[in-house]
């Protein structure tokens, strides 16, 4: 048992700060530790620069445009990414489409979408979530009727993430009306700009929009689109989730977040001192800390054990890093807006500042959006039903 | 980073978990207490033979030279089958502050630890101190070349049955100074000590301790006599680490058998474990296990850090942890059980009333969050 990096793997970490020092705009940074939203374009132009390095796509096999880094590795390198803090790499397509059509798609579609993806040339989005299919996604109802050479598809899907900007969508669409709920299910990629298709952008409660609902009218998408086999879009969709679930626990964001709260805390007054000396402020804080050494452990045993004994399904543990990251993500948001005080109340459309040093505008906002963090990526309840099931044989 | 046990603490781990398993279930366990020391010396005899008494100290004094990782395993078995016997107090605690001894009272002591033949207890609270460790009021005034004892010392496990007792006293300074505290080998048989022993929540013995005028030699002060205190912080530390263990492998009983309970209790015509609000519970138990777990691991680690501070705050960390999952996870393996979870005749119960008694000892959740939080927390 040993907790320590090798000498190897800690020069590997000097090596990732110092690309962060040298290649992340301040501006940029600056933002995200603000807790404010960053352009498309700079989002994009991050994504090009970490290609360019050779990090575009870390985890992906080799021939792919993967780094063949260790678990340790991939994970010193999320870790110091989210704390620098630097753009987190947005995961419909490295994380989600990207290891689909790796894992499942054809030659033609690994050979045009995977480079695409892995320098953010297409915008990808998710189409998953429908009005009537939430936490229970099988009962999805867009379909996809093949005429010819191509699939009609008809529907609506919901929740999806900066639809707004995409030049592409995986969907996945009903194929067979007849079969059982999780067969009869394709993997299907569409192009956004297809005529039929119409995006409705919801504004969130935090004033900003980051959700669409992305409505399909007889759209036509041609068959070579579909990834891997007809009806077995189940089976990619859950390999798909069980990706997304690795690093949910972030970690990293959270310790930037509570540097972020320590900062504001000593410069924000109360009571004639600090606040940042108030006790209790100091122990709900300190407790949070705590919980959050506590998850950090927990994943580097994940991480560890996928190291050692091999990438297989995902470890249902790892439920373990969604519930409790979440929580603490949500908890760190509660603290930083406990911190405003009677500043939480100004409401400022589109990140705009209220003054030279309007510090305290994005925080409430951020608040109300990380309510999301429960909900999204399997809601919390279904987290323990999976640990119940999985690892309890309940 | 590697969490894997090696294969010689493999091989530990199946040799304890042996030995319990065929010596320490339930009703065995009902008739050590019962016993005149409320602990078996036949169990302690066996735990000497297996050479789990020698386990920490160095093969110079006779012992095995192992580490912190072993301990953990060791308590982490204990904790798993709610072994009574005096091993915290007599090889972490004792035995702690013995291997920071001279040469000489490593050699009057140690044999008879690592054979099983001496016990010892630490008699370190007082009725003020609460879980100050520097807050004493018990004297030690120069004597000649040795010292007078005065005073009481209250709640010291298996303080009633140790051969020698190890006892904090002032030398110097004001009640709760942090210089003038030293450490003192008693034992428990000197004129002067009164001793009086009683049964704890969990089936433990504790002792209080009284002190009038009792004479030690020079020889029986441990480190420097004016600034025990650092030898006491570190040797305390090292059974915060130790009694974490214990409490993850109570946890992890306790929410192994509530789990099967409900996987096998029928209402309405099935089995309750089959509904899902019994399920998040149960969920939630395991989420608290493992995070306990992780920060149990990462206090034994710490036992090496050279950093004085950041040793104690990760200790600390984890026994708030340890602290809050021991008590979800206790209190929800009582609820899970039901009306049985109450009852002395079922083992939740017991495992539920040692994991309550853990956060009492050196210190609890809200103690150890009050020192993190007056130092600026633990993430950089």
């Amino acid at each position: 048992m040993d907790l320590s990096f090798s000498p190897e793997e800690v020069a590997f970490r000097d090596d990732v700060r110092a690309f962060f020092r040298d290649n992340v705009d301040a501006a940029v940074r600056q933002k995200l530790f603000e807790t404010r939203h960053i352009t498309k374009d700079e989002q994009v132009s991050w994504q090009r620069t970490l290609h360019k390095k050779g990090w575009g796509v870390p985890h992906w096999p080799v021939e792919y445009g993967g780094t063949g880094w260790s678990a340790v590795k991939q994970y010193i390198f999320l870790e110091e990414l989210q704390r620098y803090p630097a753009p987190a790499p947005l995961p419909f397509g490295v994380n989600m489409v990207g290891p689909v059509i790796y894992t499942f798609g054809n030659e033609t579609q690994k050979k045009y979408y995977l480079p695409r993806i892995a320098n953010m040339d297409d915008w990808w989005c998710q189409g998953f979530s429908e009005p009537g299919a939430g936490s229970d996604l099988a009962s999805l109802k867009t379909s996809a009727n093949r005429k010819g050479d191509t699939y009609i598809v008809n529907g609506q899907k919901t929740w999806t993430t900066l639809a707004q900007h995409a030049d592409w969508i995986f969907c996945l669409c009903r194929t067979d009306p007849t079969a059982r709920k999780q067969s009869g299910i394709s993997f299907i990629l569409i192009d956004m700009k297809t005529k039929g298709i119409t995006v409705r952008p919801i504004q969130m409660i935090d004033g900003g929009v980051e959700i669409n609902e992305v409505f399909f009218d007889d759209v036509v998408v041609p068959v070579e689109n579909l990834v891997g086999e007809e009806n077995k879009g189940w089976d990619y969709a859950k390999f798909l989730l069980g990706h997304e679930r690795v690093n949910i626990a972030r970690v990293g964001i959270s310790k930037a977040r509570i540097g972020r709260i320590k900062e504001l805390a000593a410069r924000t007054m109360a009571g004639g001192r600090p606040l940042i000396e108030d006790p209790l402020f100091r122990q709900k804080l300190a407790s949070t800390e705590i919980e959050l050494k506590a998850l950090e452990l927990t994943q580097m045993r994940v991480v560890a054990a996928e190291g050692k004994h091999g990438k297989g399904k995902p470890d249902p543990a790892s439920s373990i890093l969604k519930i409790k990251g979440s929580e603490i993500q949500q908890t760190l948001t509660e603290l930083l807006l406990e911190v405003t005080g009677p500043f939480a109340l100004p409401f400022l459309q589109d990140d705009a500042r209220n003054t030279n040093d309007d510090w305290a505008s994005p925080i409430a906002p951020t608040y109300f959006n990380y309510r999301k963090v429960s909900i999204y990526g399997g809601s919390n309840e279904i987290q323990r039903n999976i640990i119940a099931k999985a690892v309890l044989g309940l | 980073m590697d969490f894997d046990l090696s294969e010689e603490q493999r091989l530990l781990k199946d040799s304890i978990d042996g030995l319990l398993k065929s010596s320490y279930d339930f009703d065995a366990r009902k008739k050590y207490l019962a016993e005149r020391d409320g602990y078996s010396r036949a169990i302690w005899d066996k735990f000497a033979e297996q050479g789990l008494l020698g386990l920490p100290f160095s093969e110079d004094d006779g012992g095995f030279g192992a580490g912190p990782v072993e301990t953990m395993i060791v308590m982490e078995a204990l904790g798993r089958n709610l072994v009574i016997e005096p091993y915290l107090d007599t090889v972490v605690l004792g035995g702690g502050f013995l291997r920071r001894a001279s040469r000489e009272q490593r050699a009057a002591y140690l044999p008879g630890i690592i054979d099983g033949s001496k016990t010892l207890a630490f008699a370190q609270l007082e009725l003020d101190s609460r879980y100050d460790l520097g807050d004493v009021a018990t004297s030690a005034k120069k004597n000649g070349s040795g010292y007078v004892l005065n005073g009481e010392k209250v709640v010291a496990g298996h303080g009633d049955t140790a051969g020698t007792i190890i006892i904090t006293a002032r030398t110097a300074g004001g009640q709760r100074d942090a210089k003038g505290v030293g450490v003192f080998l008693v034992p428990a048989d000197a004129k002067g000590v009164d001793i009086r022993g009683y049964e704890t929540q969990d089936g433990s013995r504790a002792a209080d301790i009284k002190l009038a005028n009792v004479e030690v030699g020079a020889d029986a002060v441990i480190g420097d006599v004016e600034d025990g205190l650092l030898i006491v912080n570190q040797v305390v530390d090292d059974a915060r680490i130790a009694l974490c263990a214990e409490a993850v492998g109570a946890m992890e009983e306790a929410v192994k058998i509530s789990v099967e309970y409900i996987k096998e209790r029928k209402q309405f015509g099935v089995a309750i474990g089959s509904f899902q609000a019994l399920q998040h519970r149960a969920a939630d138990m395991f989420t608290a296990l493992e995070t306990a777990r992780s920060m149990s691991y990462l206090a034994s680690m710490a036992s090496n850090f050279t950093d004085l501070n950041e040793r104690a705050k990760t200790v600390a960390a984890a026994k708030v942890q340890i602290g809050r999952s021991a008590r979800f996870v206790g209190q929800s393996g009582v609820h899970l059980h039901g009306g049985i979870g109450v009852t002395m005749e079922y083992r939740i119960g017991h495992y539920f009333k040692r994991l309550t008694m853990i956060d009492h000892q050196f210190g609890d959740a809200d103690f150890h969050l009050a020192r993190i939080a007056a130092t600026g927390g633990i993430i950089r």
